[in-house]
């Protein structure tokens, strides 16, 4: 199973042009909204005609401006969940699994496909409902079961739990794991959610003003992002400029300290990032003394605002999140893991 | 009396309606997919007939069929003619009650989600089966309502048709022409008869259309 996209797009003044191969697993479409990530599915589904590429799905050709190849989307065999699922509303639930199996002959084998369907995702019992008398949750489980009724080659999520209230989606992102493992075939997931994204693709292609700025596994991703746009999508909260004096050992100007890394550095480093859950007090890599100036209180956690003591006035204070129970007492001295320096060289 | 204008007027609403229903629906739906500014100007084209007086309307109609007119003329070849007839009835009412339909119509497909539409077609459904049973039952109440303004406005015609096919008794009289012509030869009570036939086909098609509504209301409650 395999998905190779290449297709460039016009819109006004914003220019789609995105490039990238998925095989089984789930991918993630990650970005700010706007961006083109799903301009892409829209693309990859056939409900929208890109001005140039090609667009392959295991071995067939769906699109190929050259060629003048451009299935329409009732041949593509693609499954698509809709960020607001766009069940029928005027047919019941039945009904709305159905769909997903016309063309198919057969009513035995129709019932058959029905009830495994009903099985798979727990709805037995809402056949005869209509969409607007279910919950979110049970929405996009028809969504989904009217979807896999017709066995698709590829699954393709558009922001799958936006529409759900927030105690419900982490119920619902642990059901959706398993069920995207049954599936088996490669899966597209677009997401503005970085911890989303982190839980369920297992790579990532972080998409910015319609391009793909960065295609790698999650964690690499999160452990090593390697440039300054990349390490602010991934949730970086202190990035400052660096300069590299050692194998292993960069000057924080701004910050005025030094830093000593588990990554070996290359001449080009130019800057450095820390997440704010990566500082720690216990540490004696990195320690410096540090002066608090604001704190603001979450239900298990801190977030801490400190200026180191050399520190550039003009550089802003930087984030620490850490449990509460961890608060440090005085003398205030923090450190940081080497493994935790991320050097940034773009 | 001489039922025959109510008869006349009933087959020409329900034949213009009907075949306004299909055309404004037709309509409504290629003009909603057109690019904004083309929209515009079609717009106005197919709106037209519902601002300009309808006598204006007979006047065009009367330049476009009438009987030494070239389309008048070829048509006469195969003895149909548009002019003193109640085919005339027909065109003139279909007219004057399309822009109702079609401007209704057009609302609902407005409204409609096109996400419904596009997850329809990915799920493999036939553009055909889209719209029959997709678009067409969730715009269904415009699309209703539409028809019924068209029935009405249909039944009601006057201007147009009575330049287009003039007041024959047992040919051409509706109801309209009917309550005029009596109306100008001094026989009020034949007029009032005939105004109180019109208004109770008009409140009986409307309860039926309060009837329809309710009842579409429950079956989506439950």
């Amino acid at each position: 199973m395999s998905l190779f996209v290449d297709i460039k797009k016009k819109l006004g003044d914003f220019h789609l042009d995105v490039c990238l191969e998925a095989s089984d697993g789930v991918l993630g479409l990650l970005g700010a909204s706007g961006c083109g990530k799903s301009m892409t599915l829209k693309c990859i589904a056939g409900i929208e005609k890109p001005d140039k590429g090609k667009i392959i799905l295991d071995g067939v050709t769906l699109f190929d401006s050259e060629a003048r190849i451009n299935l329409p989307p009732q041949k593509r065999k693609i499954g698509y969940l809709f960020q607001s699922y766009a069940l029928f509303p005027n047919m019941n639930v039945r009904q709305n699994i159905l769909c997903g199996l016309r063309g198919e002959s057969g009513n035995v084998l129709k019932d058959d496909a029905l009830a495994e369907m009903l099985d798979m995702l727990q709805l037995h019992g809402l056949e005869k409902h209509r969409p607007h008398e279910l919950s979110g949750g049970q929405q996009q489980r028809v969504a989904l079961a009217r979807i896999l009724v017709g066995s698709p080659n590829i699954l393709m999520l558009d922001e799958p739990f936006s529409a759900l209230d927030s105690h419900l989606r982490g119920q619902l992102q642990i059901q959706m794991q398993k069920l995207l493992r049954q599936f088996g075939k490669s899966v597209l997931m677009v997401t503005h959610s970085r911890s989303e994204a982190y839980r369920l693709c297992n790579r990532i292609a972080l998409i910015d003003d319609g391009g793909i700025l960065s295609l790698k596994d999650t964690k690499a991703l999160f452990s090593n992002p390697e440039s300054r746009q990349v390490a602010i999508m991934t949730g970086v909260k202190n990035i400052a400029d660096a300069k590299k004096i050692g194998e292993h050992e960069l000057m924080v100007r701004d910050w005025g300290i030094k830093l000593t890394t588990a990554l070996p550095l290359k001449d080009e480093l130019c800057a450095v990032a820390i997440r704010a859950h990566y500082f720690n007090a216990k540490t004696n890599y990195n320690r410096y003394p540090v002066r608090f100036t604001d704190r603001m209180e979450e239900p298990f956690e801190y977030i801490l605002q400190f200026r180191y003591e050399n520190q550039n006035e003009n550089s802003p204070d930087i984030w620490w999140r850490l449990p509460k129970d961890r608060m440090p007492k005085e003398p205030y001295e923090i450190g940081i893991a080497p493994q935790n320096v991320l050097p940034l060289y773009k | 009396m001489d039922m025959f204008p109510l008869w006349n007027s009933l087959r020409i609403a329900a034949l213009s309606s009907i075949i306004v229903f299909f055309t404004g629906i037709l309509a409504a739906y290629y003009a909603a997919k057109l690019p904004r500014t083309i929209k515009g100007v079609v717009d106005v084209i197919l709106t037209l007939p519902l601002v300009l007086p309808p006598t204006v309307i007979g006047y065009f109609l009367l330049i476009t069929v009438g009987a030494r007119r070239p389309l008048g003329v070829f048509l006469a070849q195969f003895d149909f003619r548009f002019v003193m007839t109640w085919y005339g009835g027909v065109l003139a009412a279909s007219v004057i009650a399309f822009p109702l339909m079609y401007r209704t119509a057009r609302g609902a497909f407005e409204s409609f989600d096109e996400t419904l539409a596009y997850s329809g077609k990915t799920l493999g459904l036939s553009n055909t089966y889209i719209f029959w049973r997709i678009r067409m039952p969730f715009c269904r109440q415009g699309i209703l309502a539409g028809f019924v303004l068209a029935f009405a406005r249909a039944l009601g015609e006057f201007g147009a048709t009575v330049m287009l096919i003039g007041y024959t008794p047992g040919r051409t009289a509706t109801i309209s022409t009917t309550v005029f012509h009596l109306w100008r030869v001094s026989d009020e009570h034949g007029a009032f008869r005939w105004v109180m036939i019109n208004l109770c086909i008009s409140a009986v098609v409307l309860l039926a259309v309060n009837m329809l509504e309710r009842r579409h209301r429950r079956a989506v409650i439950r």
